[in-house]
């Protein structure tokens, strides 16, 4: 596989940052687009656009149609069952604030227990602390150990019969923890327990079957995934979906609408109300040729091996630590260097051209666990080379002479 | 956009090591600041006389060079002077950052407006504009004694 090629398919990176190539390096935050899928973007605001399902004129048809295609294609791309089962929303945050909302209005009282991991992004835990507030139920820290992998007998442990679901991630965001959710689901679903899975890092990065893992939930942001922004996946069981109550109301999501009663519609449009984002589902159709194109396997087996060569380098900086050093990482590594506070670091990596992020990176809980304030992050796409690689460690050699370290 | 301008010698010097850092003993006001974004914190101690002067005036907290810096100078150039006074330096630094506009004040020898100016490097970054007035933000908090906690993202 030629990475330069692929990395031709990325218009932006023809730009220049303070005069130098751009060395991306903040995937993990959100990714950059292929020029097919803004090229799609283009085409359909230009020539094709319409709402959809509304109308009976031409161009609404064929709106319909491309929207439909992308739901197939999200259907085969994570192996779900059915059609039904994939529902649009604006963001993974969204998908999980959708079941946090129904599923608690149905099935979560007072004193429920609700297990969640200490690696989760701010986005798996809020939406829970609602139901904390709303409805006095109670949420659980499985722990992690000091290479940032959750503990999985302890997580077992804290199971009880007051547990009513579990949300864990697929992949940190932080340390880039792949969190063996098999492993977990099978342990939950031996005590009746449904889970939601966290796909928002994974779904870039690893091989995705819903079939497979079995989880009840999966949440996706597309603007990850090579995506326009605005538009984010939740795969549901369809016996999930089918039970649980709407979630936005309006217009699209009803069948029958009386003065004194209204009655839903069938799947998936019962949870897409008001406009959807039309032209960003039809354009992710892109995103998810894009990824064909190149083959989960090859897209793994290149970050592997990036992931490898960044690492291998980075621990031999003086004064660089690395976060966590789990069982299996994907291209996710944060870092801090001794002396040096993650903000300036990112202030004078950009003065190279290399875009990183710092802070907590929406993960307080793992920060406070782990005893940082904040950390950098370093997070690769599939258009990364190990010459980006090179760059950031020059540049962190860079800071460290501003900052006279020895 | 140059590094140098923004990292100078003296700022990495009061980033490496913070002057009047710790609690002061017998200090009459403190209040918090807090940048969410970022995670830094900072805690200003104050002692105010009954003239109204400031006698004692430290921090604790944790954050980047420009802001440790940025917190070391101010408590520099604050002890000293009165609350009047103190808030018109205050004043002078925000919008300096702010607008990039003179330190004009009578207030400061040449030699200290030299080192409030060594910050000015911060404007034409900004995202770190919040990195270096957090904790002037926070001083005049603690001066009012109003028991704010100074949050960056609810200052203008």
């Amino acid at each position: 596989m030629n990475i330069e090629n692929i990395k031709s398919q990325f218009p932006i990176f023809l730009k220049k940052i303070n005069g130098k190539p751009l060395v991306y390096l903040d995937s993990s935050n959100s990714s950059q687009k292929p020029l097919s899928v803004i090229n799609r973007l283009d085409e359909f605001y230009k020539n094709e656009f319409s709402n959809i399902g509304r109308s009976i004129h031409s161009l609404s048809v064929n709106a319909t149609n491309k929207f439909d295609e992308t739901r197939m294609n999200v259907k085969k791309f994570i192996n779900a069952n059915s059609k039904e089962e994939i529902i649009f929303t604006k963001n993974a945050t969204e998908s999980i604030n959708l079941v946090a909302a129904t599923f608690g209005q149905q099935h979560i009282k007072k004193g429920d227990e609700i297990l969640i991991t200490e690696l989760e992004h701010h986005s798996n835990y809020v939406p829970w602390h609602y139901l904390r507030e709303s409805k006095g139920a109670v949420i659980k820290f499985a722990p992690i150990n000091d290479d940032g992998d959750v503990i999985i007998e302890e997580f077992e442990k804290l199971i009880t019969s007051k547990t009513k679901i579990i949300a864990v991630t697929h992949l940190s965001n932080v340390t880039g923890t792949i969190v063996p959710v098999k492993e977990i689901i099978d342990i939950a679903h031996k005590k009746k327990i449904p889970v939601l899975v966290d796909g928002c890092q994974s779904a870039p990065h690893i091989k995705i079957d819903v079939k497979d893992l079995d989880c009840d939930f999966y949440a996706i942001s597309c603007h990850k995934v090579y995506g326009p922004t605005g538009v984010g996946i939740l795969y549901a069981k369809k016996k999930w979906l089918e039970q649980l109550p709407p979630y936005i109301g309006g217009g699209g999501m009803i069948s029958e609408v009386k003065k004194d009663k209204i009655s839903y519609a069938q799947l998936p449009e019962k949870y897409e109300a008001g406009t959807m984002p039309t032209a960003e589902v039809v354009a992710f159709n892109e995103s998810i040729k894009f990824m064909d194109s190149i083959g989960i396997e090859n897209l793994i087996e290149h970050e592997q091996k990036l992931t490898n060569y960044a690492l291998d380098k980075l621990r031999s900086i003086n004064s660089v630590k690395i976060v966590g050093n789990p069982k299996n990482k994907a291209g996710v590594i944060s870092f801090s260097i001794k002396g040096i506070h993650p903000h300036d670091i990112a202030t004078i990596l950009d003065e190279d051209g290399v875009a990183i992020r710092a802070g907590h990176h929406c993960c307080q809980i793992l920060h406070e666990r782990l005893n940082l304030n904040a950390t950098a992050r370093a997070s690769f796409g599939i258009y990364n080379t190990k010459e980006d690689v090179d760059i950031l460690c020059n540049a962190i050699e860079n800071c460290r002479k501003v900052f006279d370290l020895k | 956009m140059d590094l140098k301008e923004l990292y100078q010698d003296i700022i990495l010097e009061h980033g490496k090591s913070p002057r009047n850092f710790g609690k002061c003993l017998g200090h009459n006001h403190e209040a918090k600041g807090h940048n969410p974004l970022c995670g830094d914190q900072v805690q200003i101690y104050l002692k105010l006389n009954t003239k109204q002067k400031v006698e004692e005036l430290t921090f604790e907290g944790s954050g980047c060079a420009i802001s440790m810096a940025s917190t070391s100078i101010m408590t520099e150039l604050v002890k000293g002077k009165s609350v009047n006074c103190a808030k018109n330096i205050i004043d002078e630094f925000l919008n300096m950052i702010k607008s990039g506009s003179e330190i004009k004040t009578k207030d400061l020898t040449d030699d200290q407006k030299i080192k409030i100016m060594s910050l000015s490097g911060v404007k034409q970054y900004p995202m770190r504009v919040k990195c270096a007035t957090l904790s002037w933000h926070t001083l005049v908090s603690a001066m009012d004694g109003n028991k704010k906690e100074i949050n960056t993202e609810t200052i203008e």
